[in-house]
């Protein structure tokens, strides 16, 4: 008996201190995974085609049009894959859950920046890739009007000109573009997507000037110092689709670009992290914060606008030289190094579309609400900006304002030349076809932007004490489950700690009247 | 006069002090989990915390493989004798220096007291503990992978359970510590699940030993005869079984043996 006792002990310790190391051991680290997948992608694709031997590519153009008639020369089909694009038709056809299919983008939907592009297309034409954009859109019909240079322009040196319509400005020469173009870079995407909003990081706020060159603790795949990745790299295109978009405009969970299609759903060493990998999304916890480098606009209140200084409009700064006031604008709020806020997010948003009645006006209404919930098997936990604002609406007909902001001239009705909220309500809402019933009012609103960009380098992401904690718990504002560390019943912590307290006392109270005791026996003896 | 009995065997013990260490850990690191503190660092604490768990997992298969082999499982079964003069022991005799209402022997090492004490963490906390703490570990959201057919919807009642399991534990420890002050001296409780002996006093000679071992026995019998008149026969088989048990009878005689042995000693 004794001798199976033993040996049972024995092998009992050993079994021990196995299952103890063999848990407690950090598993072989794969460095070579993050080592391959840069390799894969520093490599400097040589085209196949040096454009500079060209001949249709060496007459002088006079104007952008003959450029792009040269491209179609000999890309004959690729104008049509061009005008199926986002990018080109500025909506797209999306399926919204309770409203049906809907043809959604930046030709009806709102913001809550600029409010929106209807009417103003001229001014918003820059970040278009076509030219002649009238406010009438009758050039989105016609292939030479579109941009190709703005996206394959190589030298660094294309610019669209303000308030031209989407033509280039005078200062481009078109000959030296036309035989340097290539793959899109960091600089063709980002000459529109870092200025959204009508100024650097302006609306993103992962997406800005600093991204041109950035170092490793600002992007750790676009670092000039470290993979150096073009947006191309992961927004991959196949016949001018591009993979990737923002749940501003979009609603659908199809054609994402995602973390996952390089570094898997499970690339952590650690079996834990990669668990939370069904409910946490990889950004949630490795962009920390955002608007690293320069600031990002956390508010709009539109109803400040219009103010004037001896009739002339005005600018107010605060310390970093972003406007806190402009008459044409209003009042803004921006900040920098931002931690997130979080979301539950299945892939799935709704949207306000112009002309959809606002069901309560007192709350705060917002633009696109994200789907998600805990208990949605598709939800993930997501970093968002929450861009606040205050702008116009009809408190009569319940709807949000299209107003007109930008006009050539003064006297055409428009806000921001003559600041006249009531006529560039009535001429903006005419514009959309929309009834105004002259009352302006200003609502609160939210726009959900989802925070992709900047992620940082793998030592500086979220640690676990960051949420699993219960003071300021990043995620404490989600509430519909429990995560340990965060969470506990008032009821048992109290009934536990009491009933602590209460056998501690009774322990002392019983050994000091045992210590008493006993003295005044030994003394009677 | 004084006499050493060997009370807690080897397995026991290294059970014993395996299974303190590993719940001291374990409700060190659960509270650290728990949000109450911290010490060693989130993921380190829930790294240390399921690997003590799976320690502890093993540990109670052999233990529990033990009790039965041996037939100590017995030991733990609550009996309502004597529960009156032990409340009164530690409420009044205590203080007055009075002897425990038994005494300690190989057959009966707990008292009413701890029988059912010890009872209930091993029928209930223990369990609660390591089907929560197992629920817990494999825990993985709603309807995905892990555990699918038990289907959880939240976390929240797991925890809640795991986590009114670890108080009771703790204020269990803190009694449990103070408790073993109280043996014939303030260490001598301590000694014996250190070296296996534990010190008795005795007032008579070998007969009052006989006398108690007998009275022990009647304890491990469950026979209380006042409220088991009608007792089963079941029961009574598994009396017969006790008393009839070979590994047991020479046990007794052995301990009887080195008992009177060192009975001589001291006389020596």
């Amino acid at each position: 008996m004794k001798k199976i006792l033993f040996s049972l002990f024995i092998l009992f310790v050993i079994i021990v201190i196995l299952v103890i190391t063999l848990l407690i051991r950090d598993k072989e680290t794969d460095i070579n995974v993050l080592d391959k997948l840069a390799e894969q992608y520093v490599e400097d694709v040589k085209p196949s085609v040096d454009h500079s031997k060209f001949d249709v590519l060496k007459t002088k153009f006079n104007n952008a049009n003959e450029v792009t008639k040269a491209c179609l020369s000999c890309h004959t089909e690729t104008h049509k894959e061009l005008m199926k694009s986002n990018h080109w038709n500025w909506e797209r056809e999306e399926y919204i859950k309770g409203r049906g299919i809907v043809y959604i983008g930046k030709r009806n939907a709102v913001n809550n920046f600029c409010i929106g592009v209807k009417g103003n297309e001229k001014s918003c034409a820059k970040c278009h890739i076509g030219f002649g954009m009238t406010h009438k859109m009758e050039a989105y019909t016609d292939s030479v009007n579109i941009d190709c240079m703005v996206c394959h322009d190589n030298t660094e040196s294309y610019i669209k000109g303000d308030e031209l319509g989407g033509e280039p400005d005078s200062s481009v020469d078109l000959n030296n573009i036309a035989v340097n173009v290539g793959k899109p870079k960091r600089s063709n995407c980002g000459v529109c997507h870092f200025f959204s909003g009508g100024g650097n990081n302006t609306k993103h706020g992962d997406l800005e000037m600093a991204m041109f060159e950035p170092t490793k603790e600002v992007d750790v795949h676009m670092a000039v110092d470290g993979v150096n990745l073009q947006c191309v790299a992961c927004h991959k295109t196949e016949k001018h689709n591009m993979l990737g978009k923002i749940y501003t405009l979009s609603s659908m969970n199809r054609n994402r670009s995602t973390c996952e299609q390089c570094h898997t759903e499970t690339p952590h060493e650690q079996n834990i992290i990669n668990e939370h990998t069904i409910k946490v999304a990889c950004q949630t916890c490795h962009i920390p914060v955002y608007a690293k480098v320069n600031s990002t606009k956390m508010y709009w209140d539109w109803s400040t606008a219009g103010k004037l200084r001896n009739g002339e409009p005005y600018r107010e700064d605060d310390e970093f030289g972003n406007y806190t006031y402009l008459s044409i604008k209003g009042s803004a709020k921006w900040e920098r190094n931002i931690k997130p806020d979080y979301i539950w997010f299945n892939g799935t948003a709704s949207h306000y579309l112009l002309g959809d009645k606002i069901e309560d006006t007192a709350k705060t209404l917002v633009l696109n609400p994200l789907n998600g919930s805990y208990g949605d098997k598709e939800s993930k936990i997501y970093p968002v900006k929450l861009h606040k604002a205050k702008q116009p609406f009809d408190p009569v007909t319940g709807i949000l304002i299209q107003p007109k902001l930008f006009a050539d001239n003064k006297g055409e009705g428009a806000f921001w030349k003559d600041f006249d909220w009531y006529r560039a309500s009535e001429i903006g809402m005419k514009d959309v076809n929309l009834p105004f019933s002259g009352k302006i009012s200003f609502i609160e609103t939210q726009m959900n932007w989802l925070i992709n960009h900047m992620v940082s380098e793998k030592e500086k992401s979220v640690q676990c004490i960051e949420c699993h904690t219960r003071n300021n718990s990043r995620i404490a504002n989600l509430k519909d489950f429990y995560i340990p560390g965060r969470d506990y019943s008032s009821f048992i912590e109290f009934s536990g700690k009491s009933l602590l307290v209460l056998t501690f006392a009774g322990v002392v109270v019983h050994g000091f009247l045992r210590i008493r005791n006993r003295k005044r026996i030994e003394i009677k003896k | 006069m004084t006499t050493k009995i060997y009370i807690y065997k080897a397995f026991e013990r290294f059970w014993h002090w395996m299974q303190a260490l590993l719940i001291f850990f374990l409700v060190f690191t659960g509270f650290e989990i728990h949000g109450s503190y911290e010490f060693f660092g989130y993921l380190n604490a829930v790294t240390y915390h399921n690997a003590a768990a799976y320690a502890f997992i093993i540990l109670i298969i052999f233990a529990i493989f033990w009790h039965f082999s041996t037939g100590e499982w017995r030991q733990y079964i609550p009996t309502k004798k004597y529960i009156k003069s032990y409340l009164n022991y530690y409420l009044f005799g205590i203080f007055k220096d009075e002897p425990h209402p038994t005494k300690k022997t190989v057959l009966s090492k707990l008292n009413p007291l701890q029988k059912i004490v010890y009872f209930c963490l091993k029928i209930l906390v223990i369990p609660v503990m390591v089907v929560s703490g197992l629920l817990y570990m494999y825990y993985r959201y709603p309807q995905d992978t892990g555990i699918e057919s038990i289907n959880i919807n939240s976390l929240e009642p797991i925890a809640l359970f795991h986590t009114a399991g670890a108080f009771a534990l703790v204020a269990f420890i803190i009694m449990h510590l103070y408790l073993i002050t109280t043996g014939t001296t303030i260490t001598s409780n301590l000694k014996a699940m250190l070296t296996g002996y534990e010190e008795m006093e005795y007032d008579e000679e070998k007969n009052v030993q006989n006398e108690e071992t007998a009275e022990t026995i009647e304890i491990l019998e469950i026979k209380d005869k006042d409220t088991q008149k009608n007792e089963t026969e079941k029961d009574e088989k598994i009396t017969v079984e006790i008393n009839n048990k070979p590994e047991i009878v020479p046990q007794k005689e052995s301990e009887n043996t080195t008992n009177s042995e060192n009975n001589k000693n001291n006389k020596l």
